[in-house]
């Protein structure tokens, strides 16, 4: 019987949401959470012995730390396969799943998986050091995700050959695998360009590699002199949130007049974001987009002026495409509104 | 956004707690911060020390914009 060590985070283990994902790892015998899905599919052919929880700010702040006290507790069970996740669209998760997994394979040598949405900062770390399978956006996808890991990680298991990653259903990892074609390739390369030619959906059998990489600007000559603007991905909205910004998939963005505000307290501001306690940025906003200080610092000169706007989004299980979006948009505003620099905050 | 604000010509400073998702977003000048849902703040300390924490990591955000960088930088000092 394959012995099978899972790794989920505070969430999925039912220990709570926000409010706990600061909890160490810890390890809880048997299954656990999406384990009984994983333990259903694999039938009698592998068990999961022990399942590890660990809250998600909790290994993302303390990466180091964490990877080794979780190496230790998978070693106890001498398992033959480690899994983590899936994480779909959850970032800080979905990085914890891949560091955690990349550690196990390093340092126990062992097979490792794990699963998430391709868009998870996680799936461009890690995807080229292990095995990734490719899941929907929310853990609503968890049916589909469990029904191409529990194969793959059976196979990886007993060493058997692994296919494309078309075939697996992994996240292209760059490895190139051999196989055979139903189709001859005159006939695949028509029907692409049929579906081209009809603006219907078609795959490239060649995609190019995407290094979208911005050269840094010149800095700052003086920045006594410099206007500067506020940016944040952690939703510091005015209370109320005027534009409902979305707790998560944020579809907009705000912008919002800070003309005379000198400080943001808790009558005034609030965070919009459902991925982080909210707790500490709803008491004092400041913690998050710290207007106070650079109020003080445009007093004593030390900057030029504060801009009179700044923008707020959601950055929790955003769209790239959507996030980008945005950006485009105000970074032509702020460009017409002579703004030299921009400073940009994350939760 | 950060890439999109640095195409648009203006250099921008991102203060963030995981370093490796900005690194892996495409930030070119990067200043750690102190935790996800505190970035600029710590709760356990009194109102006015996290201010002096705020001043320090700020301090350090205006000097990651006076640099000059040719690839991506972590400012941690």
């Amino acid at each position: 019987m394959i012995r099978v060590v899972h790794y989920i985070n505070q969430f999925f283990a039912n220990v709570g949401g926000e409010e706990m994902a600061h909890i160490p790892a810890e390890v809880r015998e048997g299954m656990l959470g999406p384990g009984l899905a994983l333990q259903q599919a694999f039938k009698d052919e592998a068990e999961i012995v022990a399942t590890i929880v660990c809250g998600d700010s909790y290994f993302n702040e303390n990466m180091d730390e964490a990877k080794k006290t979780i190496i230790e507790m998978v070693k106890k069970y001498e398992p033959d396969l480690f899994i983590a996740g899936p994480a779909f669209n959850a970032g800080r998760y979905g990085v914890a799943c891949g560091a955690i997994a990349k550690a196990v394979k390093d340092e126990l040598n062992i097979p490792v998986l794990t699963g998430m949405f391709e868009e998870n900062p996680g799936a461009e770390m890690f995807k080229n050091d292990i095995y990734i399978v490719a899941t929907k956006n929310s853990a609503a996808g968890m049916r589909d995700a469990v029904k191409k890991m529990a194969p793959l990680a059976l196979k990886l298991a007993k060493g058997e050959k692994i296919g494309a990653s078309i075939e697996e259903g992994y996240l292209p990892n760059g490895k190139r695998v051999n196989f055979f074609e139903k189709e001859i390739g005159a006939k695949r390369a028509v029907d692409m360009l049929l579906a081209k030619l009809n603006n219907k959906e078609f795959q490239t059998e060649f995609p190019m590699p995407d290094f979208d990489r911005v050269a840094p600007n010149p800095a700052i000559k003086d920045i006594t002199k410099a206007k500067i603007a506020l940016v944040t991905s952690g939703g510091i909205v005015p209370k109320g949130n005027p534009d409902h910004i979305e707790s998560s998939s944020a579809s907009k963005y705000g912008k919002y007049d800070i003309d005379g505000v000198m400080d943001l307290t808790e009558e005034t501001y609030q965070t919009a974001h459902g991925g982080y306690d909210p707790v500490y940025a709803n008491l004092d906003p400041d913690r998050v987009l710290p207007v106070d200080i650079l109020r003080e610092f445009e007093k004593e000169g030390k900057i030029g002026s504060l801009h009179r706007y700044y923008y707020a989004t959601v950055g929790n299980g955003t769209a790239v495409k959507n996030a980008k979006a945005f950006a485009e948009k105000f970074s032509k505003e702020l460009v017409a509104d002579g703004v030299d620099a921009v400073i940009l905050t994350s939760t | 956004m950060v890439k999109e604000i640095e195409r648009a010509g203006i250099p921008v400073v991102h203060m963030c707690t995981i370093v490796p998702i900005s690194l892996t977003v495409g930030a070119n000048r990067i200043v750690p911060t102190i935790a996800i849902p505190h970035p600029l703040g710590n709760p356990s300390l009194t109102l006015e020390e996290e201010k002096n924490i705020r001043r320090e990591l700020l301090t350090r955000a205006l000097k990651a914009l006076e640099t000059e960088v040719s690839e991506q930088t972590v400012f941690e000092k």
